[in-house]
């Protein structure tokens, strides 16, 4: 299989040997304190972790963070090319293999580029000093009279000598200092320009590239059956008949946990329609709706956190006091394509799993908890899969592929969940409810700001506990879920953005965090962000309507930090907001935020046209300005930003997960519609470039700010304020009403 | 045992007369760009064109295809070259994921031949019926206009 493939070829000619390299006069204790390192540097800072100089003119750069369709690997590419010096297509990349790469714990939360990015740019830079030096006493010249091109050194008198011819095939076995100096901006070829995506021309070609892709040699096909609803359990199921089925190898039962496996695709989908058939489930007869679990939030028990606490105390008696409440429903990831992996028990014992997940480590310790084996054992590659926006089905079907596995050893075992399974088991964005209140002046100024949100869950990856893995809670033996925890500061989780960022004379912000589930829920793109800005920024606008205040301007008084007021001044003249005339049934809103309060700078407006007898909202245009710090790929960037606003247009105009007692009800796109083409609007984004700042996430930048744009503009369009998302036409027109 | 002609090339498949062709074009023929979205005909991963036409292979029996042209993304490009419309969605980035570009570029190689200089709006509601999570219709979108002004 293409997994061990992998390993022997990188491992073959990497030997033992270190090379003693010194390259600093005098010992490390005379030096001055080293500068700290960069990113994932700190945890990682050997050079050979991340960086091997191959003897055939080849770089291979090994990341933990993995490619999901956001461009990581073009992005950390540039940066390793530009340091290094060398041609961007010398470099073949390894990343998400446990056996291989640094840990970078999980590819989430836009940390990408701040903590992989930052990095690999350190370790190229220190690697180069090492070369050069190594250069210097085999050409006999001084290092700092060396050049450097693609890879060959070059001293003043001609003599040159390559990388390759330095170092082949051995690791770099040396501490990174922080030392190192990073090229000069003119210096680069890469970083900052645009460079096309090293993964599109295999995609646009239909190469081997997904995970759905891979076929090795005696590849069976596994397939899980789940329950119909949360909680239940099965009651009969005589298999016996099945087993008889054509193609049919195995049926692996373990408590509740059902799967089959068979030699062909089609045998193990007909064997599992019929063992579903057949199956019969005892359902819990009581359970939440998508319109109860508000009120079921209210009267669940909670934990209190107050993360902001700075109440204006001189509130004046007589200030008006102005509330509203937001919902956000559950919302799926809905990858277009379903879940898949492939597990292989080997003769030595290790569980070798392909896998499409964010977290390989943690995933695959989870794993290893469930089979009862230790870590060392279980071996996860990550593999490109279909686009995740979070912690979708990936991990759990890597799990069920790791269990079917154990029952075939020296057969690897191809899962893909149906549109039905990844549609009603991944866990979803929890529903949330926000209410806010401000005291107000006489003018309409804000005196104090209070924020208060309940919330399920926002994080049950798999954190190397089995409990979190859907098959490990249905074995005979049965894991159990860990008592979830809302991520603290400054990430925060739940109440991710629900400090604003406006100075206000006074504000509080509570979150009344909840451990229990009315439906499954983990980490979906932004986590608390998007219903957190989407409240803080539609109360906004209704605090600017009531002072008779222009949106834009009502926000500055409270915008005191300089790269926020350039974002959104930047994204109100791209609208064409100052000059703006207003056509009947039409209007436009802005949203404004930077996301988790430390990364991307980010506003969106938004320009619609209702309907009003239809209750359907046409979205005309969105445009949008970000600052994300120093850029690297910008195309890359601009995509992410792009996406993010389509995606929460998305969410903002049509998506709810339906479910009762009886199951998810939203299992298909009939069910749970996206966005289609003609939907979309023409978008425009422009990047505020800040050379020589800090890398900031950009992938969760736009949602927040889109929701809130969107309600904003039917407001000024309709003068209808939608508090619940998400904006059907049912709802346009009982607001309307 | 259906006859099948992808991309030029005759196959004689050992698959059951009703096996999707999705299944008999990836497992029996490795061909590996038509995708599993759903086995619906709801998302489009799966487009393939037959005689020219853009059908869903999941929802389509391989023996009902039999002795006809199939065409996958594959069969696009020559001699390892991408097409006019390959080359635009490389030259347009348009994609984040690319799980489902597959079957949009079929989808929208099937516009091209019928109608080769559409409008943004022709090429949006030709598309319509093909889903991305991602959101970059628009860039897709681009790109087969793109390719239509190059055409």
């Amino acid at each position: 299989m293409t997994i061990e493939t992998t390993r022997r070829s990188l491992l073959a000619g990497s030997g033992a040997l270190a090379l003693g390299f010194s390259i600093t006069g005098g010992s490390q204790a005379q030096q001055p304190a080293a500068p700290a390192l960069p990113g994932d540097l700190k945890q990682h800072p050997k050079v050979s972790s991340w960086l091997r100089i191959e003897g055939d003119g080849r770089v291979r750069l090994l990341i933990g963070k993995v490619e999901l369709g956001q461009g990581i690997l073009t992005a950390v590419a540039q940066l390793c090319a530009d340091e290094l010096d060398i041609d961007i297509k010398r470099l073949d990349i390894t990343s998400g293999d446990t056996q291989l790469v640094p840990d970078e714990g999980v590819t989430a939360g836009s940390f990408s580029m701040p903590n992989c990015g930052s990095a690999v740019r350190q370790v190229s830079a220190e690697a180069r000093q090492i070369l050069v030096s190594l250069a210097a006493a085999k050409l006999g010249a001084d290092a700092a009279s060396l050049t450097v091109a693609d890879g060959t050194v070059k001293a003043p008198n001609g003599a040159s000598v390559t990388y390759w011819a330095l170092v082949a095939g051995r690791e770099l076995e040396v501490e990174s200092t922080g030392k190192a100096p990073i090229r000069p901006r003119e210096a680069r070829r890469y970083a900052g320009k645009h460079v096309p995506r090293l993964d599109i021309p295999a995609k646009v070609m239909g190469d081997q590239i997904f995970i759905q892709d891979l076929r090795p040699q005696g590849m069976v096909h596994g397939r899980v059956l789940r329950p119909p609803a949360y909680g239940a359990k099965l009651v009969k199921l005589e298999a016996a008949e099945v087993e008889k089925m054509p193609g049919v190898v195995k049926i692996v039962r373990n408590g509740d946990f059902v799967g089959v496996i068979a030699e062909q695709e089609v045998q193990a989908l007909n064997a599992h329609a019929r063992l579903q058939s057949i199956a019969q489930w005892d359902v819990p007869k009581t359970g939440e709706t998508q319109d109860t679990v508000y009120d079921w939030m209210l009267k669940q028990p909670e934990k209190l956190i107050v993360i902001k606490d700075q109440p204006n105390k001189t509130v004046p008696a007589d200030a008006q006091t102005i509330e509203a409440a937001y919902k956000r429903p559950y919302h799926m990831h809905a990858s277009i394509g379903p879940s898949t992996a492939i597990g292989l028990l080997d003769a030595q014992g290790v569980t070798h799993v392909d896998t499409h997940s964010q977290s390989v480590f943690e995933t695959g310790q989870a794993i290893a908890e469930m089979l009862g084996v230790d870590k060392a054992k279980v071996h996860c590659r990550h593999v490109q899969g279909s686009g995740c926006y979070g912690h979708n089905g990936a991990d759990d079907v890597a799990a069920d592929a790791a269990l079917l596995a154990q029952a075939v050893p020296g057969k690897p075992v191809r899962i893909q969940w149906s549109r039905n399974d990844e549609h009603k088991w991944e866990p979803y964005g929890s529903a949330m409810l926000i209410k806010t209140k401000a005291r107000v002046d006489a003018k309409g100024d804000i005196l104090d700001w209070t924020l208060d949100l309940w919330s399920t869950s926002h994080g049950t990856r798999p954190g190397g506990k089995a409990g979190n893995l859907l098959a490990a809670r249905m074995l005979e033996k049965p894991f159990a879920l860990p008592t979830p925890i809302n991520g603290g500061p400054p990430n925060y989780a739940a109440d991710r953005n629900a400090i604003a960022l406006y100075e206000f004379p006074g504000q509080t912000v509570s979150t009344h965090f909840l451990t229990n589930f009315a439906a499954r829920a983990s980490s979906t793109r932004g986590l608390g962000a998007y219903a957190n800005v989407f409240s803080i920024e539609s109360f906004m606008d209704e605090l600017a309507a009531r002072a008779k205040a222009d949106p834009v301007e009502y926000r500055l008084r409270y915008l005191k930090d300089e790269r926020a007021r350039a974002v959104l001044q930047k994204t109100a003249d791209m609208l064409g907001w100052a000059k703006y005339e207003k056509a009947p049934g039409r209007g436009r809103g802005i949203g404004f935020a930077r996301y988790k309060g430390l990364a991307t700078y980010c506003a969106v407006a938004i320009e619609v046209e209702v309907n009003r007898a239809s209750g359907v909202v046409r979205v005309l245009r969105a445009v949008s300005a970000a600052d994300a710090g120093e850029v690297v790929a910008p195309d890359g960037v601009k995509n992410q930003i792009e996406g993010g606003i389509v995606q929460s247009l998305s969410w903002t105009l049509k998506e709810a997960v339906r479910f009762d007692a009886s199951g998810v009800k939203s299992s298909d796109w009939v069910s749970y519609p996206i966005l289609t083409f003609s939907e979309v609007p023409p978008i425009t984004v422009e990047l505020i470039d800040k050379p020589g700042l800090p890398f900031l996430g950009a992938g969760e930048a736009s949602q927040g700010p889109t929701g809130a744009a969107l309600a904003n503009a039917i407001a000024d369009a309709v003068g209808a304020r939608l508090r619940d998302v998400p904006f059907t036409p049912v709802r346009v027109k009982a607001a309307l009403a | 045992m259906p006859v099948l002609k992808v991309n030029g090339r005759t196959h004689d498949v050992q698959a059951a007369e009703d096996t999707p062709l999705l299944y008999v074009l990836r497992n029996d023929l490795a061909v590996n760009s038509p995708k599993y979205g759903c086995g619906l005909a709801q998302c489009g991963a799966c487009t393939v064109l037959v005689d020219g036409q853009p059908v869903r292979s999941c929802v389509t029996a391989a023996s009902a295809v039999a002795g006809r042209d199939i065409t996958t993304l594959e069969g696009l490009s020559a001699g390892g070259k991408p097409s006019k419309l390959q080359q635009a969605f490389i030259d347009e980035q348009a994609m984040q994921c690319g799980y489902c570009v597959s079957g949009i570029i079929m989808r929208a190689q099937a516009l091209l031949d019928q109608n080769p200089k559409p409008t943004d709006r022709e090429v949006r509601l030709a598309l319509d019926g093909n889903l991305c999570r991602c959101g970059a219709q628009n860039r897709m979108v681009r790109a087969v206009l793109r390719a239509a002004q190059e055409g």
